[in-house]
């Protein structure tokens, strides 16, 4: 019984964090009717970091903003917009850090180049080898 | 008084480790032969050993005049917490490292005995001279056992997330794995310093390697199962900095212990396997550095702090830099094995290797990459899981397709003729991913191939045993054929879980049916229940798909001290997958509820399991061959 | 292994540990700065979020004088000590506009009986989607707004007394 009201005093005296005490966004834990569309804001959601627990995706984090964000990607993609538009629409308002997916213009090319570059280093690097074995 | 004991076995310990340095260094040290070393090693181990016991002794008892116990335990947490917290906390775990890599040092001078003795006096000295440096830094900058005067009336417990017996099993495991790769760090220094780079070396250092990778691969397993159930995300890897921290030695492991069989038996891969050997401690070491300096932003890391940042970086450069030298002015003086041809196991190992340094690579870069793009140019991005799963994927493709042949290939030279066994794995994978193709209508190509890979993998990791008789085949054999047969299995599991599961999420009102996949679900109710240290709101779930009914009860829980939020999953297992739940807020008359059905995920930690047991049996059958030829029975 | 090729790692070490030091001596910055510094303000239209004081449009941020757009709320802690703040901004000639986050009506129109109202215009966004669209993260922050509706300045948290002068400074620039 002790058990049961300690308990039941601590549901009501909630955490006591900066949060709004309105409800979620009618599509922050809802999912899509359509189930590809669903898929698409999913896999969006999960690329996009959250502002306030800068560590995890919107899709993972419990923030009320993160809440509002998913809110918004998913009315976005209702409305028939692609990810990658309302991608880039963030991350003209966050820049870069927002997307966990690095850029593809001129400052990530370093990034998507090098598992090429060491492919082919390590790969002259292993043949070098081979061939003078063969010609001995 | 356990406090005080425990910091003088430390001072000790370390004093003992500087003479340790000197003995493995100092010339003329050859006449009086490894005895004063190895002796020397195994006292400083134990006295580590020793200290560490104090520090648990003194967090058991919640000794709160000790200011760690004061900042990171409390009287009201169950006995295993207690202790498992000894090392949740910076330095508690930074003397758990220290305590390791003493034993490390400990039990190479106790069972190494085959090692040509120069080399194994100028190794254990290395080894003295890691522990040195982080004796320097716990002592000065991460003292454990500094005293709170006047002692807390209570302490300021413990991250709730962490109250898990993950905890008591994660830690110390991944520990024994990073430290343990110390011992091939500290050989590979003393093998550069004499020259003795040869099958002995490798024999030496194999078991070391194979047993620091089969607490690594358990580890990172018990890890991300871990961070599975407890995160209440149903996500099981998140390429988090600390995660890939933890992946990056593990990458240098393996390629060295499959190196470390090229020198053993061919003589051949002398450099690359120093290498390696150096590699695979050096990023334990920058590990260790990223998750405790600040550097990185991680969900996973430790209390931040810079000045114990930069004096682990020093103890870092210092260490990778004087081994990265030793090797550059060195690796010249090693002579080339024998020759070996493009169509051999040499070759396909080489192959390995190649393409697991460049995962590592990629690893690397990653992690760091926005590191560097802002201090060049101030701008900031992000490199997640995007970038690593479209990298780091079609390269172990690759390496499965290698994993396929080398093992059917002889040693130097050969002709291919066994590879045609390979036709049938092959027809069998390609099989399964046209299926897929047609019965998975979305996006995913990336997973379909690699179930396709590890389709074909199954009988191809098995096809070693074939034609031969199996009572005469070595247990190394069988090590290889399950390890292998374990990456099969780990990949399936990301693959079909990938693919396959389905998510609800609802708000739903106590009494109503939800479904997910092909279970159907009904949400009976939710009351309160408290624990030794938290309440929770509590729902019972009850599941079918057709047949018996499951109870879940998944809980939204609040701990006290500190306040914290947490929720408590409730998953169901069953041989086809997991039914994943959990509990959120209440919205109105209603309860947020996230509902997974996972197929087949339960075999990715299956086969992390089969390949740390793989690796165990290989390490078994080793010394097996050991005792026989000593002819202990 | 060839010559040059075996001092390649440690001239990657070099490099690493550098980056290393650079990071230790520049820790790094966790506040999200809004990359809408220069660009024109989203368009919004947003309605009263308290009875008796006006909805806020992007229209009426672009008519020829340079506004400050204040994104706050009534559970926010730290925008209850600003609140003299923005009088004194007032005071000195600047309108404030203000965006109310997750908000009702009732508590905040209790918030600015306690706390004063410095605010022309109050708009409610209760699902922070002007805020996103501003590229803002948290309450409190303000927006500088020059008069042609273009983003001058963005002030992330409360603004301190001392910092008043550059505000005001920063709206006079933006004329």
């Amino acid at each position: 019984m002790r058990a049961a009201f300690l308990a039941l005093a601590l549901v009501l005296a909630a955490p006591a964090l900066a949060d709004s005490d309105m409800p979620p966004a009618y599509w922050a834990n809802r999912q899509l009717p359509n189930p590809q569309q669903e898929e698409q804001a999913r896999g969006l959601m999960q690329e996009i970091r959250c502002l306030v627990c800068q560590g995890e995706s919107i899709a993972d984090s419990d923030a009320e903003l993160a809440g509002d964000m998913r809110d918004l990607v998913r009315r976005r993609i209702a409305a028939g917009e692609k990810p990658a538009s309302i991608r880039t629409w963030l991350i003209q308002r966050y820049g870069n850090w927002i997307s966990f997916r690095p850029p593809t213009q001129p400052i990530g090319w370093p990034l998507w180049l090098a598992p090429l570059a060491l492919l082919v280093a390590g790969g002259l690097l292993a043949a070098s080898r081979l061939k003078r074995r063969r010609s001995r | 008084m356990t406090a005080e004991t425990g910091l003088a076995a430390l001072w000790l310990a370390a004093a003992l480790s500087l003479l340790q340095l000197a003995l493995g260094f100092a010339p003329g040290m050859s006449k009086s032969g490894s005895a004063p070393i190895r002796a020397v090693a195994v006292l400083q181990g134990g006295l580590t050993l020793f200290a560490f016991a104090m520090l648990v002794l003194v967090f058991a008892t919640t000794d709160l005049s000790v200011a760690l116990v004061a900042e990171n335990s409390h009287s009201a947490k169950p006995l295993l917490y207690k202790i498992a917290g000894t090392w949740g906390n910076h330095e508690g775990s930074m003397l758990l490292w220290v305590t390791v890599l003493g034993i490390s040092g400990a039990a190479l001078a106790i069972f190494s005995r085959r090692l040509e003795e120069r080399t194994f006096v100028a190794a254990l000295g290395a080894q003295g001279a890691l522990a040195l440096g982080f004796f320097i830094f716990l002592l000065f900058a991460s003292n454990p056992f500094a005293r709170l005067d006047p002692p807390a009336l209570e302490g300021r417990g413990l991250n709730p997330i962490l109250q898990d017996p993950g905890l008591a099993f994660h830690p110390p495991t991944l520990y024994l794995g990073y430290v343990g790769l110390s011992v091939a760090f500290s050989l590979a220094v003393g093998a550069l310093v004499t020259g003795r780079v040869d099958r002995e070396l490798a024999r030496a250092m194999r078991p070391w390697v194979l047993g620091a990778w089969v607490f690594l691969t358990l580890g990172i397993t018990a890890g991300s199962y871990w961070a599975y159930y407890d995160l209440g995300w149903g996500g099981w890897w998140f390429w988090d900095p600390v995660e890939n921290a933890s992946l990056m030695p593990w990458l240098a492991a393996t390629a060295l212990l499959h190196s470390l069989n090229v020198l053993a038996s061919r003589e051949s891969l002398r450099a690359w396997t120093i290498m390696l050997a150096m590699i695979a401690f050096s990023m334990s070491m920058v590990g260790t550095f990223l998750v405790r300096s600040g550097v990185l932003t991680s969900v996973h890391a430790f209390a931040v702090d810079p000045k114990r940042g930069v004096f682990l970086l020093i103890l870092l450069a210092f260490y990778v830099g004087a081994a990265l030298l030793l090797f550059a002015l060195r690796s010249g003086r090693l002579s080339e094995g024998p020759e070996f041809e493009l169509v051999s196991r040499e070759a396909a190992l080489v192959g390995n290797n190649l393409l697991l340094s460049v995962i590592l690579g990629v690893v690397f870069i990653g992690t760091l990459y926005p590191l560097f793009v802002e201090a060049l140019t101030g701008a900031k991005l992000s490199v997640g899981a995007p970038y690593f799963d479209a990298v780091v994927g079609p390269i172990a493709l690759a390496l499965m397709a290698l994993i396929t042949i080398g093992p059917l290939l002889n040693w130097r030279r050969d002709s291919g003729e066994r590879l045609k066994r390979l036709i049938i794995p092959a027809l069998l994978g390609l099989g399964a991913f046209i299926i897929l193709l047609m019965a998975v209508p979305q996006d995913g190509l990336l997973a379909k191939l690699g179930f396709g890979f590890a389709v074909a993998l199954f009988p191809a990791s098995l096809l070693p045993l074939l034609a031969r008789k199996l009572g005469r085949t070595p247990l190394t054999t069988y090590a290889m054929v399950l390890a292998h047969f374990g990456v099969a299995t780990a990949v399936a599991g990301m693959s079909i879980s990938s693919l396959t599961t389905s998510e609800t999420l609802i708000a739903a009102k106590p009494g109503e049916i939800v479904s997910v996949g092909p279970w159907s679900i009904r949400f009976d109710s939710i009351r309160p229940i408290a624990g030794p240290n938290w309440t929770a709101l509590e729902a019972t779930l009850y599941a079918t798909r057709g047949g018996a009914i499951e109870t879940l009860k998944p809980q939204a829980r609040f701990y006290t001290d500190p306040p914290t939020e947490t929720t408590q999953s409730a998953i169901l297992t069953t041989l086809t997958g997991q039914l994943y739940t959990v509990v959120g807020q209440q919205v109105g008359d209603r309860w947020q509820l996230r509902l997974w059905w996972k197929p087949m995920v339960t075999l990715i930690w299956l086969g992390g399991a089969l390949i740390a047991i793989g690796g165990a049996l290989a390490l078994l059958g080793r010394a097996w061959r050991g005792w026989r030829k000593a002819g202990v029975r | 292994m060839t010559g040059w090729l075996r001092f390649t790692p440690i001239v990657l070490l070099v490099l690493i540990v550098a980056a290393m030091l650079w990071r230790l001596a520049n820790p790094p910055d966790t506040t999200v700065h809004s990359q809408m510094i220069g660009k024109r303000i989203p368009q919004f239209v947003l309605a009263a979020a308290v009875p008796g004081v006006q909805g806020l449009s992007s229209t009426q941020l672009a008519d020829g004088k340079p506004k400050l757009v204040h994104f706050f709320a009534s559970w926010c802690v730290p925008c209850i000590g600003e609140a003299p703040v923005l009088d004194e901004l007032k005071k000195q000639g600047l309108t404030v506009e203000g965006i109310a986050i997750r908000d009702r009506p009732d508590e905040l129109a209790q918030f600015l009986a306690r706390n004063g109202d410095p605010f022309d215009r109050i708009g409610s966004d209760p699902e922070s989607k002007t805020q996103l669209a501003f590229g803002s993260s948290g309450v409190p922050e303000t927006f500088v707004v020059d008069g042609r509706g273009v983003i001058r300045l963005q002030h992330i948290g409360a603004i301190e007394a001392e910092e008043i002068p550059a505000i005001k400074a920063a709206a006079e620039q933006a004329r």
